[in-house]
């Protein structure tokens, strides 16, 4: 019955692989996560990604196609060949290799733990408070492997939704990446660190279908020509103040 | 305390599940099945409490004054003529940025996920089943209430006594429907943080990327269905027996 079940969406998604445009390359980001994806009040993808992505389509002089996806199907997406590439600051995991491959890493991320101002909170009391995080994101993985399953981890489709009960008082802290907190911290008041760096060892690379190996290789030349004319550096710059390979 | 018990039972459950439960199940059941409780639970009180203020609803609706079926009305129009999505977004996100200073007392309520996501589906589902016991008690024959208050009852007594038993049972198949209607619209609480069988199968997902976790999670919903069907004949049958008697 199971083996049908399987069989039957396989059927479904080879028919869905079968007709693929190869002269523009679609990537996708999900638009949610400033600074390094978002979407303008005009509708406009920006961001750090958005901005390397589109380096790394000049530097491999082929004409691509940003679109937007929400995170929870950012995966599913890609492995049903509805776009080819994910640049959306995704870290690197052994669960997420499972399912997709990745190109070298293009930056490093840290966790932060933000909490109210003032909050007298430590991270070893966090599993007996009430913690946010965005679904399917590594921050959420560290709270429930650090915390257990059945912590009060509360999960939220973006990270904004996530601020707005902080500020509201719903949940006592969020855990999050680290630059995009200090962008929170940037625009919200009444907020600060609980904890402001866990290493966790977090690479950041660019999602791509299991099997497109040409494609992977071509991300990561186009990605040392970045990093050797300088464009990566200029495009961080510009966001960060500083180099965040 | 009754937390624990839940927890407790459904390891209990996944212990028993266990010899017949393939890799993937058996890696995640205890968050399947606290999430099928969390369903049931909000399930069974919701249609319970919906049902209640439906009769209210109906009453206050036919009551001819305007005073009680003006509210009444509009309460009705606006939970049947908005996707339950909005209105779980705006009693959640909006009502409760006003956070505790803004809320006062309330906020003990509007804190809680579990608790909005409940006063949401009581409201939703009272107003689809106000609308179905009124089309009931308009195909009842008039003269029966007229019957009725000639022999001595108040409209009240001959509604609660004569007009309602027999609104439900022409009412009964369409409000069979709006249970399983409503079973399925608990899914979209997962958006507002609770975990719910919605919500632990998008964690799950998000942990392992595996299409079958909807699979699990649509066989869970499948029981539940099942569970309602029979609980709506079951009903149906007793109603016919006495009607015979």
């Amino acid at each position: 019955m199971k083996k049908t079940l399987m069989g039957a969406s396989l059927a479904v998604l080879a028919m869905a692989t079968t007709s693929q445009a190869q002269d523009v390359l679609r990537i996708a980001t999900e638009g949610a996560y400033p600074p390094f994806n978002n979407v303008t009040a005009d509708g406009e993808l920006v961001g750090f990604d958005v901005d390397i992505a589109k380096a790394l389509c000049a530097a491999m002089e082929r004409e691509c196609e940003i679109v937007a996806q929400d995170w929870d199907g950012i995966i599913p997406g890609l492995v049903n060949n509805k776009y080819d590439a994910i640049v959306a600051s995704m870290s690197i995991t052994q669960e997420r290799l499972e399912a997709i491959n990745f190109t070298a890493p293009y930056y490093s991320n840290y966790l932060s733990v933000l909490g109210k101002e003032g909050s007298d909170l430590t991270l070893e009391g966090l599993g007996d408070v009430a913690i946010g995080a965005q679904r399917s994101t590594v921050g959420s993985q560290w709270a429930e492997d650090e915390y257990g399953s059945r912590a009060d981890v509360r999960l939220y489709d973006t990270n904004p939704a996530a601020v707005s009960d902080l500020e509201a008082g719903r949940i006592e802290a969020i855990v999050m990446d680290f630059l995009p907190a200090a962008e929170v911290l940037n625009t919200t008041s009444g907020l600060g660190y609980i904890e402001a760096k866990i290493d966790i060892n977090d690479q950041i690379g660019i999602g791509i279908r299991k099997g497109d190996d040409e494609l992977t290789d071509a991300f990561n030349a186009a990605l040392e020509t970045i990093r050797a004319d300088g464009t990566y550096e200029a495009i961080s710059v510009a966001y960060f103040g500083t180099d965040i390979y | 305390m009754y937390q624990d018990l839940k927890f407790a039972a459904s390891d209990g459950v996944c212990a028993g599940l266990s010899p017949v439960s393939g890799a993937l199940f058996k890696k995640f059941c205890p968050r399947f099945i606290d999430g099928f409780a969390v369903t049931i639970e909000l399930l069974v009180l919701s249609s319970i409490l919906g049902f209640l203020l439906a009769v209210s609803l109906v009453l206050g609706r036919m009551s001819g004054r305007a005073v009680l079926s003006w509210p009444a009305n509009v309460l009705v129009y606006c939970f049947r003529g908005t996707p339950l999505l909005v209105q779980l977004w705006i009693v959640y996100f909006g009502i409760g940025s006003f956070g505790a200073d803004g809320l006062g007392a309330l906020w003990v309520f509007f804190k809680n996920p579990w608790a909005v996501g409940l006063l949401v589906l009581v409201l939703n589902t009272s107003a689809y089943v106000s609308e179905i016991l009124r089309g009931g008690l308009v195909n009842l024959d008039k003269g029966q209430m007229e019957a009725a208050q000639s022999v001595g009852m108040s409209w009240l007594t001959a509604m609660r006594r004569i007009m309602l038993p027999q609104a439900i049972r022409i009412a009964w198949p369409a409000y069979g429907n709006e249970l399983v209607l409503l079973m399925k619209g608990s899914a979209l609480i997962s958006t507002i943080t609770v975990l719910d069988l919605m919500g632990q199968t998008r964690t799950v997902f998000a942990r392992n990327f595996d299409l079958n976790t909807y699979l699990y999670a649509a066989v869970f919903y499948l029981i539940l269905a099942g569970i309602i069907t029979v609980f709506v004949s079951v009903v149906q049958r007793n109603f016919s027996k006495s009607r015979l008697s």
